[in-house]
């Protein structure tokens, strides 16, 4: 042991010490977009044509599915979007009946959130998923390593994994149409081929504004919650219906963003490596110390 | 008392050495096929189960387990307790072997391994899976770095780099052992960060804001533990005095180090009220129970008593116990508590997936083998006839 060292491990100790702890550690904020696009999907208007997943499939070059779009048996299976599939139609019977004591379906389209502060981007290690200012959930297939930590975070469960490609497999979600969306006028495929107008797109605070208005013109009709507009913070595809969300299968969820508490925590231990520089000092000055008392002892014995 | 440390005399080729190597084909062949058709092929990963026992075990308790390198060096080289310096360099082996295979089974799990260097220029601060990369990526290096002069003491003479770089170690060594401590209290922790951001696909048993002091506080209680079973096997398969003079000492510490953990992990789910779905007989709350209570309070009763911390026999079922307690602990968080909301059925893991991660462990155990026959890792003193 030299004496540089000794002094050197002294003097990181003093710095080390004397780095005080960040204490107006910000709190979280949130991420995002102010004026994002949405979709505002009306469930008691779908009829489930299957027509907006025939539009997606075209759109996003997906293969050609097993079965045609215009038969509707498949509807009798609950279905998630896969990699092959960004967004389905489930069918429903969830206690409604007509006047003459049939069930009465309804139709659910399922796909992406595209979440204000989305848990996939949070988690994602290189940034290859971000949040676009136009409200889409993007994924950069050149950043991506395959780590599905994307996938394990969404509380939604929507990205989907090419399992079987063993070199370049892709995550595989809806992409919001993004490329159309940046054309001036442009909209997703979905909400653009819609017979039956159930998919609205706009401005997520117009959209909010007009399914309110919706909602309260028609009382009876609808159950008086906006899904999307709270849930993990908000998200920019909404959903109203005449039916309790949960008896269609969504998820009760907290309005709490969900990068929120990880986000903290990562900021409050590592936000300029304050904790590593700290600890670094602490075990220098002891390692300084207690190698001074080795030597000293060392002669002593001989 | 001196230590020396010196290659292993004894036949190399043996039962145990074979049966490794058999499992270490059987493992190989199975990432031929993954890197032939595809993760799909070998695991049962799914949309609904992303992560699997190759996150679950062979990286998260992985990790947990090599814990005895740093714990040993900061109890050694930091507080200069030079009395247990004849453990440090079989659990430094351990765990730059461990962090290895954690770092493969990281490269074999992500879908694109080529692209695994990819963090180091896209980096997302945010995510704690980037910072637990990083530490690792960086750890494994300067576990690499410390082993150098256990490598130049054998072939320093010969190869003439290898001895420069050990005399510019000489002087540098302490900045990496002190670099070593904190990186692996970096990422022990946030390795328990990980799925803090998926609050609604945690088991209640497990979900709690202490998930990364729960990681770290477990990684200090195991590396001890890890030591103990790791010189228990040794130097009974090689014939080797048993080290209990060393290994007494150590479960005394780590009374207090598992008491810590067993603190925090039994007032955490107390505090939560996440106790009282424990008795309703799911697979979780059995695993929970079987995990705690067999893998924690069993063995830290075990070592209150002087009686089992001076019987080579009972120290070493107690660590075993714990050791257990911790490998448990990391696949219940990671597999057995992620509950995927619109799952039709569980995951269990494939036979590829067994394969690989059997694989690995065997790989280990042969390279230490290796590195005990031609280095000089082991303290050796041999049994009075």
């Amino acid at each position: 042991m030299t004496i540089s060292r000794r002094k050197f491990l002294g003097f990181i100790g003093a710095v080390g010490s004397s780095v005080v702890v960040p204490t107006n550690a910000q709190a979280w904020q949130s991420k995002a977009p102010p004026e994002p696009f949405g979709c505002l999907i009306d469930l008691t208007r779908c009829v489930g044509c299957r027509k907006c997943e025939q539009a997606c499939n075209e759109v996003n070059a997906l293969p050609k599915p097993d079965v045609k779009f215009d038969d509707l048996t498949v509807l009798d299976t609950k279905r998630r979007p896969d990699d092959k599939t960004f967004t389905v139609v489930n069918r429903c019977y969830c206690g409604r009946l007509n006047d003459r004591n049939q069930l009465i379906p309804v139709y659910v389209k399922v796909q992406c959130m595209h979440c204000q502060d989305p848990a996939c981007v949070s988690a994602c290690i290189t940034g290859a998923l971000s949040k676009k200012d136009n409200g889409a959930v993007h994924y950069d297939v050149s950043k991506c390593i395959g780590c599905r930590y994307c996938m394990a975070a969404c509380p939604f469960e929507i990205p989907a994994y090419e399992y079987n490609d063993p070199i370049t497999p892709r995550v595989r979600k809806c992409t919001f149409c993004y490329d159309r969306l940046e054309k001036e006028g442009g909209k997703p495929a979905c909400a653009s081929i819609c017979p039956v107008e159930a998919i609205t797109f706009g401005k997520r605070a117009d959209l909010l504004k007009h399914a309110r208005k919706r909602i309260e013109n028609d009382l009876g009709k609808y159950v008086d919650q906006i899904y999307g507009e709270k849930e993990v913070g908000g998200t920019s595809w909404l959903y109203i219906s005449g039916v309790p969300f949960d008896k269609m299968g969504f998820q009760k969820l907290p309005s709490d963003p969900m990068p929120r508490l990880s986000e903290t925590i990562q900021s409050s231990l590592f936000s300029y490596l304050w904790s590593p520089l700290v600890l670094f000092g602490a075990l220098g000055a002891i390692m300084g110390v207690t190698s001074r008392r080795s030597e000293k002892e060392g002669k002593h014995d001989s | 008392m001196t230590h020396k440390s010196q290659p292993v005399d004894a036949p190399f080729w043996t039962p145990g050495t074979l049966t490794m190597l058999a499992f270490m084909i059987a493992g190989a062949l199975t990432l031929v096929v993954r890197y032939t058709f595809g993760l799909g092929a070998v695991t049962n990963l799914t949309n609904q189960y992303p992560w699997g026992i190759w996150i679950g075990l062979d990286v998260a308790s992985g990790v947990a387990l090599a814990a005895g390198g740093f714990t040993t060096a900061f109890l050694a080289h930091i507080l200069g307790k030079h009395y247990y310096e004849a453990v440090t360099r079989p659990a430094l082996l351990t765990a730059a072997l461990g962090y290895t295979f954690v770092a493969i089974a990281v490269f074999v799990d992500i879908g694109r391994s080529w692209a695994i260097w990819k963090p180091v220029f896209y980096q997302n601060h945010n995510s704690a899976l980037f910072e637990v990369a990083m530490c690792v990526m960086a750890y494994v290096t300067v576990l690499w770095i410390e082993f150098i002069p256990v490598l130049a003491e054998r072939f320093g003479g010969k190869i003439a780099p290898l001895a420069f770089l050990n005399r510019i170690l000489d002087k540098t060594m302490w900045v990496f052992i002190i670099l070593g401590v904190v990186l692996s209290c970096m990422h022990q922790s946030s390795l328990g960060t990980l799925l803090i951001i998926a609050p609604t696909k945690v088991s209640v048993l497990w979900y709690t804001p202490l998930l990364p002091l729960l990681f770290l506080t477990s990684a200090f209680a195991v590396g001890y533990p890890m030591v103990i079973v790791e010189a228990t096997i040794v130097t009974s398969s090689l014939n080797l005095d048993s080290e209990m003079n060393i290994l007494t000492p150590l479960s005394r510490i780590t009374i207090l180090l598992l008491g810590i953990y067993m603190a925090l992990k039994i007032g955490d789910v107390i505090a939560r009220n996440a106790y009282l779905t424990l008795l309703d007989g799911s697979a979780q709350s059995n695993s929970f129970l079987v995990e705690v209570v067999l893998g924690v309070i069993v063995p830290w009763f075990m070592l209150l008593f002087g009686t089992v911390r001076r019987s080579r026999r009972l120290l070493f079922t107690a660590a075993l116990l714990i050791v257990f307690g911790v490998i448990l602990n990391r696949f219940n968080v990671f597999v057995v508590s992620f509950k995927a909301p619109f799952a039709t059925e569980p995951y269990y893991p494939a036979i590829g997936e067994i394969l690989v991660t059997t694989g690995a462990v065997a790989a280990i155990f042969f390279l230490y083998r290796v590195f005990a026959t031609y280095f000089p890792v082991l303290s050796i003193q041999k049994q009075e006839m």
